[in-house]
């Protein structure tokens, strides 16, 4: 489904990475500082790698020997950033429906009826990012990605930026996403946590290299500083 | 009453003044935001020679920036020349030539505020913009305008009003005259030149004044609404 083999130099740090993964929803997992954000960016199209290439379903999205590098606005992959990225000047609602728009999707008032509930975020259309909580930022920008019909979902580390209780209350969404949602998803996260509610198959990136690729078991192989 | 009517001349200058400024602004908004965007986004060769070119007339001596034109966009001037050959436009003597005078003069103002507001802009919005498919030119037209809005009507409030009282680079390409090319400040100025003129330099001067408030808080008016619209409702 998914497989890349790419290199990319910033600055004096140097990133190789190279799997490939065909499960529904695959954790990218590893400490902070470790890459993660530039793979998923290079999948994204927001990143050029030096070399390698990618490929999603048997469609080559970024070959540097064959000069191919699909613009991110033709790759249709939901992002989901972490700290939400919603337009500030465009209601909930304008929000939702701007990547149905850009990409001129037939509309659907059922599909958008359904995420919305799943979301549960009805109540906000009319408000604009400002006067949304950390958690309905967050959950409004797991919508606006959803609603574009992406191919792949990309999430990077999408409860980062919020305080335990905020966590507790997205997660539920997440994990209804896996179960209801028919979009194979890659997850990014630092917590063993996270990625054992969501995932199936898990790539561990370490210092810019992926160390392992595998099942769970892998997140239980992390040596804890406070275990040693 | 009669001393506060303006005379039918007094009336073609203030016509004249704003017609020019109003050109100058609405003609130079797209060549500004071009320029404001090239400059606060994209990294190239020659960049700090275009800056220093916008910037030019904001510190050349204005009489200085009127010859320049004048030596290029006058009849004789090779760029005045090749537009009257191949368009018919003239610009010498004209109240277009007042209109292109007063739109350089403004344009480093216009470009100063248009790009101050995109630099503010977090280009992280605009990959967001991409993933969701929107090219760059979609891209720049639903998230980086918009965003950049109140600063795009700041530009336009102080280019129109540079537009309005510029005298030096006006008079110095098109000269001053009545009917075509006398604005309000070139009017004021021919006034005070001559016996008697100071009740109609005085009408004038009222007249300037009150444009410039209204110009000012009708700015006010949508910058506010536009960073209403911004920073939540």
């Amino acid at each position: 489904m998914l497989s890349l083999d790419v290199e990319k130099r910033l600055g004096a740090f140097q990133l190789a990475a190279k799997f490939e993964t065909e499960a529904r929803v695959t954790a990218l997992f590893g400490p902070s500082g470790a890459g993660k954000t530039t793979i998923i960016n290079m999948i994204a199209g927001l990143v050029a790698p030096d070399r390698g290439r990618i490929m999603y379903r048997g469609k080559l999205l970024f070959d540097a020997a064959g000069k191919v590098n699909l613009p991110p606005h033709r790759r249709q992959f939901g992002y989901v950033f972490q700290d939400g990225r919603l337009f500030p000047h465009l209601t909930v609602r304008g929000n939702l429906e701007y990547g149905r728009r850009m990409y001129r999707l037939k509309r659907d008032a059922g599909e958008l009826e359904r995420i919305v509930a799943m979301l549960d975020i009805g109540h906000l259309s009319d408000r604009r990012p400002g006067k949304l909580s950390g958690g309905e930022r967050q959950r409004v920008a797991i919508g606006r990605a959803l609603l574009m019909r992406p191919q792949l979902l990309l999430l990077d580390e999408p409860l980062a930026s919020l305080d335990a209780a905020r966590k507790a209350e997205i997660m539920p969404y997440l994990e209804r996403l896996r179960d209801e949602a028919e979009v194979p998803m890659l997850y990014v996260t630092h917590q063993a946590d996270d990625a054992r509610r969501l995932a199936t198959t898990v790539v561990r990136i370490e210092a810019g290299r992926v160390a392992a690729v595998g099942g769970l078991e892998l997140l239980n192989a992390v040596p804890r500083q406070s275990q040693l | 009453m009669a001393m506060f009517e303006l005379s039918p001349d007094e009336w073609t200058a203030v016509q004249l003044s704003l017609r020019i400024a109003v050109w100058a602004t609405i003609v130079s908004l797209p060549f500004g935001i071009a320029v404001a965007y090239v400059l606060a986004r994209k990294e190239f060769w020659g960049k700090a020679l275009l800056d220093g070119i916008v910037h030019l007339p904001l510190v050349l001596p204005p009489v200085v920036t009127g010859y320049l034109l004048l030596i290029s966009f006058g009849r004789r001037g090779p760029v005045g020349a090749f537009l009257d050959d191949w368009f018919g436009i003239v610009f010498s003597f004209r109240w277009t030539g007042a209109a292109l005078a007063c739109g350089v003069m403004a344009f480093p103002l216009l470009v100063r505020a248009v790009r101050l507001s995109i630099e503010a802009i977090d280009r992280r919005l605009e990959q967001a913009a991409a993933t969701l498919g929107a090219n760059r030119s979609l891209a720049f037209l639903t998230v980086t305008l918009p965003l950049a809005l109140p600063g795009i009507i700041a530009g336009m409030v102080l280019a129109f009003a540079k537009a309005l009282g510029e005298f030096g680079a006006t008079i110095t390409f098109v000269s001053n005259i009545p009917g075509q090319t006398q604005t309000i400040s070139a009017a004021i100025y021919t006034y005070t030149q001559v016996p008697g003129g100071d009740a109609p330099a005085l009408r004038l001067v009222a007249v300037a004044v009150a444009i410039s408030l209204v110009a000012l808080v009708v700015s006010e008016w949508f910058a506010r609404r536009a960073g209403v619209r911004l920073h939540g409702d």
